[in-house]
């Protein structure tokens, strides 16, 4: 890189020092602060509110948080060192321990149904192969559907996916209806008596109305064809997705009838503290968290840990 | 629904009205408002600090502009420094050398495949520059077969890498033949990769090396939320970054990564990705970016669409009868075709402000197939009823439904919102951008 001019470094540096001050850091000097005094310092919750708004929790929710922690630590005698960490993280877990809605299930002998949906890019194919490989795993017939008939080789990136699963994929040509392939892939599953069949869908952003619709005529032909599907619709959320998850989960939820949600990459560094302002206002469960690029890289979701991860460095 | 920031900004400063200089006070009171809007549009905590302190500086003790109130120039300020960062010095891709290597580089998703079409149509477009796109993603399946489709459908060229399955092996041979042919530009498409993977950070470092790159641009998700700092820092501390790829930017996010990386990689933002299709493909406008982040729309770019696309005698045409006032079914019907030409009406009404006469007009939410039903309900009318549309009565509405195999509930809808339309648009024709 070029030199940079003096003024410019100190403000790196201090962006650095900012940056390598673990949350970890952060969170101790609140504990330090509170077991000095009764009533927490205000600096103190602000380091904490900077460690939530660092994890993608947002200005509001993170506000949020901070409030709960003081009100709870202004309650008890605080004498532990992590207990405001401890504080924060029940508070986090609680929030995102929705009641299970029972999932919903075919008829005897139908296969279920489910639809992988998302913005470009989050890993609507991958989770769907992953899923596909769970389902094979524990004795289940799986088929795969490649509904994405826009991206270049999107097709053949699912049946890459399926021929290394052993997984039969039902497609057409490129530029087909994706209701179409859907269509066919339900009378296959039929047909061939498969206990569940997984969906992938061309990636959209939420905001294009005509290929928003599209979603709703793929569930309109699922339903026609099997009773009560799509079962599940999942929306595929990007760990390093901001705010904008939000809106994303509003749009799909309205035109897709999103029943959960998948928070893929977590094997980086974000750590998707979107999901709980998405749970807190659309009360959608978190089913899976994707951590890695291989068939096996896929997790059940566990709020306890997700909790434990969003603080911890 | 959030106000707009510069009606917060004007609440701050409602009772500032006479004092001749921006007080402190006042700054500080506009300062957490405009934190708060950056970190709603996922600008990184310690760049918002970094950010609200810089204008601090500037705007304490500076004099209020008899021309300006004092929250249009504490935006000022603040749309001020937000360009300059952004936009750094903006310098066009360096291709001094034959062919000059482009190294694209990114997290898993962000879009490099796409953008590496993008930008080879865009230099054989704009510059006439041969290139030659090189697929050196060997790990996500079906990589080479997507870029080598993209090719094939927009007339570029591809490396053919015959199955070899080392990416700097690729990579290498890529180059050779781009030289051998006399190609002007190799673009290199790499495998997404965490910034965290050794390996594979080690491996892009490698292909750095054996292909020299004059350009290394960092592909990012304008979604992207607080991670883009440390994405971007750790793939900078790795290679050299020369500037910046924003993808996703047709959608609705504000776009507040765009700063923190700025801020980081210091370097520029260089192209927007603005659509799926290889065209959807801008040079990055650091003023247009600067407005998204503060929640204050993308005006500008919409006019530009509008201007670029649209029929211009018709607009003139519509334009003076909405100021006469005789805007009519028949000139709704020219819209609506209008419409069409400037792609799905969705994705249009996502580029107006959340503000002012748009408001409504967002609300509005015309699903674009119901476009068509309307135009065939105006078809179906006589021109009498399409210049004065108060002559339907029961029975003609009756006529209208079922020769256009629509419903009267349809008619009476698009009715209502032709009135509500033609009154929005007598209010934006009056506004200026
Ligand atoms: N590290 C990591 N990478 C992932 C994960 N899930 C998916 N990916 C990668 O992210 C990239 C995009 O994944 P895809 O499955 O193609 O995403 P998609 O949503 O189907 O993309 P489009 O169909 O293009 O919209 C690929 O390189 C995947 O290998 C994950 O949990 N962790
Ligand atoms: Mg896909």
């Amino acid at each position: 890189m070029a030199p940079d001019a003096p003024a410019k470094k100190s403000f790196v540096a201090r962006l650095k020092r900012g940056l390598f001050m673990t949350h970890t850091e952060l969170i101790a000097r609140v504990g330090d602060a509170i077991r000095s005094k009764v009533a927490p310092d205000p600096r103190a919750l602000d380091a904490l509110e900077e460690a939530l708004l660092t994890a993608d929790v947002g200005p509001a929710t993170a506000a949020e948080l901070v409030a709960a922690v003081r009100e709870e630590l202004g309650r008890r005698e605080v004498s532990e060192a992590d207990s405001v960490r401890r504080v924060l993280k029940g508070e986090i877990e609680r929030r995102l321990s929705l009641p299970a809605p029972p999932a919903a299930a075919p008829p005897p002998g139908m296969p279920r149904v489910v639809l992988m949906v998302g913005v470009n890019g989050t890993g609507k194919t991958t989770t769907a192969a992953k899923l596909a490989a769970r389902a094979i795993g524990s004795g289940q017939v799986a088929l795969l559907a490649a509904a994405d008939t826009f991206r270049a080789a999107a097709i053949e990136q699912l049946e890459v996916w399926a021929g290394r699963l052993g997984v039969p994929v039902v497609k057409h040509r490129p530029g087909a209806d994706p209701a179409a392939v859907v269509h066919d892939a339900c009378s296959a599953a039929k047909a061939r008596r498969a206990d569940v069949l997984y969906v992938d869908t061309a990636g959209r952003l939420h905001t294009k109305h005509n290929l928003m619709e599209e979603l709703a005529k793929i569930r309109r032909v699922a339903a026609r064809e099997v009773p009560g599907a799509p079962h599940e619709v999942l929306l595929v959320l990007d760990a390093v997705t901001g705010m904008n998850g939000l809106a994303q989960a509003r749009e799909f939820l309205k035109s897709a009838g999103v029943t959960g949600l998948v928070l893929t990459k977590m094997d980086g560094t974000a750590k998707g503290g979107v999901i709980l302002a998405i749970v807190r206002e659309l009360k959608l469960p978190v089913r899976y968290v994707g951590v890695g690029e291989t068939a096996e890289d896929l997790l059940d979701f566990d709020p306890k840990a997700f909790a434990d991860a969003l603080l911890d460095d | 629904m959030f106000d707009s920031l510069s009606e917060r900004l004007q609440r701050v400063f409602k009772e500032l009205r006479g004092e001749g200089h921006l007080t402190e006070f006042h700054v500080d009171q506009a300062l957490k408002e405009i934190r708060v809007a950056l970190l709603e549009a996922d600008v990184h905590v310690d760049v918002v600090k970094s950010f609200t302190q810089a204008v601090r500086e500037r705007a304490v003790g500076h004099e209020v502009l008899t021309s300006l109130s004092p929250a249009q120039q504490v935006l000022k300020i603040v749309q001020d420094e937000l360009v300059r960062i952004l936009g750094g010095q903006a310098t066009p891709l360096s291709l001094k050398k034959r062919p000059a290597v482009i190294l694209l580089v990114g997290l898993q998703g962000s879009g490099k495949t796409t953008s590496a079409a993008k930008l080879a149509l865009h230099l054989k477009t704009t510059l006439r520059k041969q290139v030659l796109l090189v697929p050196a993603d060997v790990h996500r399946p079906a990589a080479t077969e997507q870029l080598r489709t993209l090719a094939k459908e927009n007339g570029l060229f591809c490396f053919d890498p015959k199955g070899e399955p080392d990416a700097v092996v690729r990579a290498k041979a890529a180059v050779k033949e781009a030289k051998l042919f006399g190609y002007d530009v190799a673009i290199l498409d790499t495998a997404g990769r965490l910034h965290v993977d050794e390996v594979l950070m080690e491996e892009v470092a490698r292909i750095r090396e054996a292909t020299e790159p004059e350009e290394i641009l960092f592909v990012a998700d304008a979604m992207t939320g607080q991670d883009a700092v440390r994405s971007a820092g750790a793939f900078g501390a790795r290679l050299p970054l020369t500037g910046v790829i924003l993808t996703k930017m047709d959608g609705d996010a504000r776009g507040g990564a765009a700063l923190s990386l700025a801020t980081v990689a210091r370097r520029p933002l260089k192209f927007a990705g603005v659509g799926e299709k290889v065209k959807e493909f801008e040079v990055f406008h650091p003023d247009r970016a600067a407005s998204r982040i503060l929640g204050m729309g993308d005006v500008l770019s919409l006019v530009e669409k509008v201007q670029a696309e649209t029929d211009e005698k018709a607009a003139l045409r519509t334009v003076e009868r909405l100021r006469r006032n005789e805007f009519t079914l028949d000139d709704l019907r020219d819209q609506f075709r209008q419409l069409k030409k400037l792609g799905s009406l969705s994705s249009l009404v996502g580029h107006l402000p959340k503000v002012g006469p748009f408001k409504q007009l967002r609300n509005l939410d015309i699903p674009d197939d119901a476009t068509k039903r309307f135009e065939a309900m105006i078809d179906s009318m006589t021109a009498e009823e399409r210049e004065d549309p108060r002559v339907l009565d029961g029975s003609r509405k009756r006529r209208v439904a079922s020769g256009s195999g629509t419903s009267v509930p349809e008619l009476n809808q698009l009715l209502k919102q032709y009135l509500e339309m033609k009154k929005l648009m007598k209010g934006a024709a009056r506004m200026r951008f």
